[in-house]
């Protein structure tokens, strides 16, 4: 795989004494959708919120091993964590916009960056929300809550919100499960738009929104990395037996 | 076919409940509407007498003069006044404390933090401490500690701060109602979802910048309460202040920080034991009990409407 932007060695994640990530190692290549699949409880989440060190919250994680973001170690001591998290956006599974209005919601990242002049934050938050599709919908109302709005425009607004930090990588972690379909297909048609300039990491319950939006599949299993490879490989003739037995859905 | 239904007894019949059930059942609703009648009546009772004897003494002029003929006539101006700056002076304490203890309660000390649960624990207990101890401490600390100290460093000894005053008694009081704010606000920062904490974090924000643009502006209605119910409970009580500052009588409203002042409810314990004439000074005492409650009830009122809103925005 060439253009690696993230090389995971040995990674492995302690709740206490409970290990719920064993001894990961993989590559996520630059620019492409990487989807995480696998039943409730695999790990699929907890590795993503170790790629922007959102695990380190829980007093009790322990984390060994290396996360090498563009070669750097995001664990490494002299790493300011809340760099990474500007270069390692991410978007939840239940859309979270702050009680404020949508132009306030896009600019909350800027803002807190120290940008205050309002012609810089007006450009980066229509942008943002061309980026994220929804500039059109959202122009002549940008000072009404985000509150107000549907499940799906909420979401788009988090990923527009998310993109108004300028970050390298996105993670999302099942961002339209909580969604109705036609709020889901806008959301992976975004996907597939923005990697062109991201790298996207996703993780997904729902098997053929991974295999349509996803050009990498990493399949994990009791904290453990089964198998990665093209989508198209790992659903059309993966090489575990457990991973086929996931997919055709005789477990999970 | 003919269909039969054997008759049997019925299952459900009010016969088939035991007989002890049904009394057991009637004497515990009794016993527990007895019990609210009471509540009740005796918060009647007292209303109504306050209101009964104070009713006619109850005017603006009143509310607005100064005692006058050795305080058995005139208004409880003086009281009113000492009673505000009081709970100001003691807010300006004990709000941006109380706040700040309960920010680093809920955001900053560890979940299985020792010393965080020794913090708990002391608010636990400065809340179940009786106000006359507030008070003795008040007088040994403040006064005769800090306001002593300070007079030697500063006055050559002169007696200034070594005295009771307005500050002192305020100060008193912030600590009886540290816990009060402390908890309320502790309520108001929990009720701010993980997901918008999360929100913010993720977007590279530090965590005093989450809990200064995210945390705070949603709890500032629990901040509110906190200091609503700090300022009802600091209105009302006496013990605190008898050491640390009340005057019996004065003929000025108090100008610094340095100066006694009156206050209504240590004005109540003078009408009722230090009148030199019971007839006279009775309605007063009434008044000024009305106009205590008057102040403590609707601080309270208030503070339970932003409570409940709180309340309802965090389902």
């Amino acid at each position: 795989m060439r253009d690696i932007k993230i090389q995971v060695n040995d990674l492995s994640l302690y709740y206490g004494e409970k290990k719920a990530l064993n001894n990961i190692t993989m590559q996520i290549p630059a620019n492409k959708v990487t989807a995480l699949i696998g039943p409730s409880g695999c790990g699929k989440s907890t590795f993503l919120r170790c790629i922007n060190r959102m695990n380190d919250l829980i007093p009790s994680v322990k984390i060994t091993g290396e996360m090498l973001v563009e070669g750097i170690d995001i664990y490494d001591k002299n790493v300011d964590v809340v760099n990474i998290r500007k270069k390692i956006g991410m978007v939840f599974q239940k859309s979270n916009p702050f009680p404020k209005s949508i132009y306030e919601n896009v600019a909350y990242g800027p803002r807190i960056n120290g940008l205050k002049d309002k012609t810089q934050l007006d450009e980066i938050v229509e942008t943002s929300l061309r980026q994220a599709a929804i500039w059109e919908e959202f122009k002549d109302r940008l000072d009404d809550s985000a509150l107000g709005l549907s499940g799906g425009q909420q979401q788009r607004l988090c990923i527009a919100r998310t993109l108004a930090v300028s970050p390298d990588i996105i993670l999302m972690d099942e961002p339209a499960s909580a969604l109705d379909p036609i709020s889901t297909s806008k959301i992976e048609e975004l996907v597939h738009e923005l990697k062109e300039q991201y790298t996207i990491i996703i993780v997904t319950h729902n098997m053929q929104q991974a295999a349509r939006t996803s050009d990498h599949t990493a399949f994990f299993y009791m904290g453990e990395l089964i198998e990665m490879g093209k989508t198209n490989a790992i659903f059309t003739k993966p090489e575990k037996k457990q991973t086929e037995d996931y997919i055709t859905g005789r477990f999970g | 076919m003919e269909h039969t239904i054997d008759i049997v007894e019925n299952p459900f019949s009010k016969a088939n409940n035991t007989k002890g059930k049904a009394i057991k059942e009637t004497a515990v609703v009794g016993i527990t509407q007895i019990a609210v009648i009471l509540i009740i009546a005796i918060l009647f009772v007292i209303l109504g007498i306050i209101i009964y004897q104070g009713r006619d003494k109850f005017s603006w002029e009143f509310i607005s003069s100064f005692p006058t003929d050795g305080m058995t006539k005139g208004g409880i101006f003086p009281a009113l006044i000492g009673t505000f700056i009081l709970v100001i002076v003691m807010s300006i304490a004990a709000v941006p404390f109380g706040t700040i203890t309960a920010i680093y309660l809920t955001e900053y000390a560890h979940e299985k933090s020792k010393f965080a649960a020794a913090v708990r624990f002391s608010i636990r207990t400065l809340a179940v401490v009786p106000s006359i101890i507030f008070g003795l401490f008040g007088l040994g600390f403040f006064i005769q500690f800090v306001g002593t100290g300070m007079d030697s460093a500063f006055n050559g000894g002169e007696l200034h701060w070594g005295q009771p005053n307005i500050l002192w008694a305020s100060l008193t009081m912030a600590l009886l109602t540290l816990p009060v704010i402390i908890v309320s606000v502790e309520e108001a920062l929990k009720t701010i979802p993980r997901e918008l904490r999360e929100a913010s974090l993720a977007l590279g924000a530090t965590k005093w910048q989450t809990i200064k643009k995210v945390v705070f502006p949603g709890s500032i209605s629990g901040i509110m309460t906190g200091t609503i119910l700090a300022v009802s409970r600091g209105a009302g009580e006496v013990a605190p202040i008898l050491f640390t500052g009340a005057a019996y009588y004065l003929a000025t409203l108090p100008g610094s920080l340095s100066d006694q002042f009156m206050n209504l409810g240590y004005h109540v314990y003078i009408m009722s034991t230090q009148s030199s004439d019971v007839e006279k000074t009775m309605p007063i005492q009434f008044a000024t009990t009305l106009v205590l409650l008057i102040l403590t009830l609707s601080l309270n009122l208030v503070a339970v409407v932003i409570r409940s809103r709180i309340r309802r925005k965090a389902k």
